[in-house]
């Protein structure tokens, strides 16, 4: 009997490394699979705090109405009353954080201004728009148009 | 790592779960975490976009916002959202102009005037939040995933960086952020849209042309669109269940 | 898109400009191919009975492992964060082809190769354990898990188990790189990619590669020996080496055809792509070097009466152009895959570095590791004489005539 044994020794020893290995290999995964994985999907759940946690540049429109609301109500009925603050004024959640600590800037007029409203053939022909060099006589813009309420 | 024996057993039972293909059926419906959003529930949104074509101006607000509100790389040709110029030139739907000098970032220089018979337009790009994204399904580990809100997101700390999603994505809207040598997208301002906010890029478009949408809500403006409005997915051959809705789509975007 | 960008051609979507998989995602399948080709040809003694090849069998088995051992190379080289690639272990997400990497990989490796080369040397390994000493010994004997018996009856009972791990071994080695072919294939975002026949076009032309390498390496391996060829052995090589470049060409015709006819959205900017950018990739070097060359030569052989030495010389030329052009194969699918937009309205540029994490001069070296390791291997566990290792009496016990057992091997 021992002599037919031996003839698969070895073969038993491979298995039995096989299964040492198999062994170690869902001990390791019980180990490692990190927490929440599976939760909502194939996923760590904790992905989606992760992608909550991001710090806000921009306030939105409502945090500026805590302040200035008498601005929002100059622009009712404009042109650009649909627009929000930080379209123009850029990122300003410091500031709304902390209005003293980080400093709300005025935007330069004439660059912003063109952004939108210079002359271009694939913007919408029905939106307002005006070739620099012709329009109001080299003047600049804030010359004739307040920027809050631009109607002319 | 400490792992009390009820740990252990929770773990043993956790990925004796995942070993089986139910895992993945396995819904849990969690208050969400109490510290960055204590009010949103998952389960009670499902995000998509209405863009609208014939308000676009093309003013690159979207692109530059983006870039602050996410930390994308200012190095050029990384864009989690950009804005196409299209040219087409006697109408021929098969042969577009298209271009987007810095994604649109520095607005478009003109460079067509008018050409009598060509038809010039905007249009605004970005990651589509498809319901049956192909990128997520290629990722092997799972770094990548539909959002059970309808957001594909990205684990930054679990990607390998492998870039398979960034090959499977039909829309190009995927790259390497090379800071980080893990893959980066547009998250739709997740960080944003779970706290009331809406996105950097709808808040600061002045026409109007990006609207963000819940369609689980009833009361979303972006129900009426869907039914006042012709509107297109992009790549719609693709079956991806693109949630960017647009409107004004003419035949010769790609 | 414009003066900022010289290395794009028409328009791309802004985060196509930038190559996402390099050089080493060419070497990749390349490696995995040679893997799957020597194991095939290996099986064609094994499990066909073609006897003929047998001098080549065990040569076969090495040289694929030696490649098998580098094919993660690259990747790891590749990948943005090495270190985290355990995970696809952990947590492979079952919808994806890349997350049977892991899985197969380990599988063909461990229970594929390493088993029927175990069992096939084991004899061997035993006979040089008893008769080495030093460091080697220990390494043999550790081979040989402490194992001594090589009876008879052991023997047999490996031979079975062999066979038995063959049958198995052919459709994992149609998986180990069928996958990739897969992961290209299902692919639906990229046209150039997407169809059903790559699983099948890559694993021909690795058949094809596979024979083609160890071809190359018996016949250098004899030269070095000073050992004459076994030209029965060669040119049933040859001929095996031709049935499958005949298939693996009428198979590729057939996706061009089907393209050409079709002629899809994608068609005119991928036509473009072949003529411009590809053109001394695809068609000099794939096409008409890789494939057209060696079938007429092979072929040549078949129909014409030539000399040993002549015929030696076409299957040399065959070979060397046969991997060069599966090479160029590999290079044309992951990096034309690349290179034109998916708005099909434009192209980028390939920049390869030469020393940089994915440039040409690690290309090159993972290239070269495989036949240093094989250099080892043979050293180790010599293929030659197929079996006819140093005689020596199955147990020790019977060397001494003590306790009765099988008669001498």
């Amino acid at each position: 009997m021992s002599g037919r044994f031996s003839d698969v020794q070895h073969l038993v020893r491979m298995a039995a490394l096989f299964i040492a290995g198999v062994v170690v290999f869902l001990i390791l995964r019980a180990l490692l699979v990190p927490e929440g994985f599976g939760v909502w999907g194939h996923f760590r759940a904790g992905a989606l705090d992760d992608n909550r946690a991001r710090p806000l540049r921009f306030a939105g429109r409502e945090a500026c109405a805590e302040c200035h609301a008498d601005v929002l109500d100059a622009r009712v009925g404009s042109k650009h009353a649909a627009i929000g603050c930080e379209a123009c004024h850029g990122p300003l959640a410091a500031h709304a954080a902390d209005p003293d600590a980080a400093r709300a800037s005025r935007p330069e007029a004439a660059p912003l201004c063109r952004s939108c409203h210079e002359r271009n053939v694939a913007r919408p022909a029905a939106f307002p728009q005006i070739d620099p060099a012709e329009h109001g006589g080299g003047e600049p813009c804030l010359a004739c148009h307040q920027p809050h309420h631009p109607d002319v | 790592m400490k792992i009390d024996r009820r740990d252990f057993v929770k773990r043993t039972g956790t990925y004796l779960v995942l070993t089986s293909a139910a895992a993945a059926a396995w819904d849990h419906v969690v208050a969400g975490t109490p510290e960055t959003a204590p009010n949103y529930r998952v389960t009670d949104h499902w995000w998509g976009m209405a863009i609208d074509i014939d308000r676009c101006i093309g003013c690159g607000n979207c692109v530059r916002a983006c870039k602050v509100e996410n930390d994308v790389p200012h190095e050029p040709y990384y864009f989690r959202t950009w804005v196409e110029r299209y040219h087409v030139p006697g109408g021929d739907i098969e042969h577009p102009v298209v271009d987007s000098p810095n994604g649109g970032h520095d607005g478009f220089p003109e460079r067509y005037g008018a050409v009598d018979g060509a038809k010039n337009f905007f249009v605004p790009k970005l990651c589509n939040h498809c319901a049956h994204s192909p990128c997520t399904q290629v990722c092997p580990v799972g770094a990548t995933f539909d959002g059970p809100d309808g957001v594909v997101l990205v684990d930054t700390s679990y990607c390998l960086g492998c870039r398979y999603c960034v090959q499977a994505c039909p829309y190009g809207c995927r790259y390497i952020d090379p800071r980080t040598n893990t893959v980066d997208k547009c998250s739709l301002c997740y960080h944003r849209i779970t706290r009331g906010l809406t996105t950097a890029c709808c808040e600061t478009c002045p026409t109007g042309a990006r609207r963000l949408g819940d369609l689980k809500d009833p009361n979303d403006p972006i129900h009426e669109f869907l039914r006042t409005h012709k509107v297109q997915v992009l790549k719609p051959q693709m079956a991806t269940g693109s949630k960017m809705y647009y409107s004004g789509l003419d035949g010769s975007v790609r | 898109m414009d003066a900022t960008l010289p290395h794009v051609l028409g328009f791309m979507y802004p985060n196509e400009v930038e190559l996402q998989w390099s050089i080493l995602i060419v070497l990749y399948p390349f490696i995995t191919g040679l893997v799957a080709g020597a194991f095939i040809l290996a099986s064609l003694e094994k499990v066909f009975n073609v006897e003929a090849v047998r001098p080549t069998y065990r040569l076969a088995l090495l040289t694929a492992l030696a490649f098998l051992l580098v094919a993660p190379l690259p990747l790891q080289l590749h990948l943005g964060h090495p270190e985290r690639s355990f995970a696809m272990y952990l947590t492979p997400h079952l919808d994806s082809a890349m997350a049977m990497f892991g899985f197969v990989y380990l599988w063909y490796l461990m229970a594929v190769l390493i088993l029927e080369i175990w069992l096939d040397y084991r004899r061997d390994i035993v006979l040089l354990a008893r008769s080495s000493s030093g460091w080697l010994r220990v390494i043999y004997r550790v081979m040989s898990l402490g194992i001594d018996n090589i009876s008879p009856r052991s023997l047999e009972i490996d031979e079975r188990v062999a066979r038995f791990l063959t049958v198995i071994g052919i459709p994992s080695a149609f998986l180990l790189h069928g996958y990739v072919g897969f992961i290209f294939g299902s692919v639906k975002a990229n046209p150039w990619w997407s169809t059903p026949l790559m699983p099948i076009v890559f694993l021909f032309s690795a058949i094809v590669s596979g024979i083609a390498l160890v071809m190359l390496l018996y016949m250098l391996f004899s030269r070095m020996r000073r050992v004459a060829i076994d030209m029965r052995c060669l040119d049933t090589i040859g001929r095996y080496l031709l049935y499958a470049f005949i298939i693996d060409f009428a198979l590729e015709s057939l996706d061009l055809i089907h393209r050409m006819y079709e002629a899809d959205e994608s068609f005119k900017s991928l036509d473009f792509m072949v003529r411009t950018k590809l053109f001394t990739s695809q068609i000099v070097l794939q096409i008409i070097l890789g494939t057209l060359v060696p079938i007429a030569l092979l072929a040549l052989v078949q129909l014409v009466r030539l000399g040993e030495r002549a015929r030696q010389r076409l299957y040399a030329t065959a070979g060397v152009l046969t991997l060069i052009g599966i090479f160029a194969m590999r290079w044309n699918v992951v990096i034309g895959g690349q290179l034109f937009s998916k708005s099909f309205l434009g192209y980028t540029t390939y920049k390869l570095a030469f020393v940089h994490r994915e440039g040409l001069l690690p290309a090159i070296l993972l290239m070269l590791l495989p036949f240093a390791i094989l250099w080892v291997l043979v050293r180790l566990l010599p293929p030659w004489g197929g079996g006819h290792a140093p005689e020596g009496p199955a147990t020790p016990l019977q060397a001494e005539g003590g306790a009765a057992g099988p008669a001498q091997a």
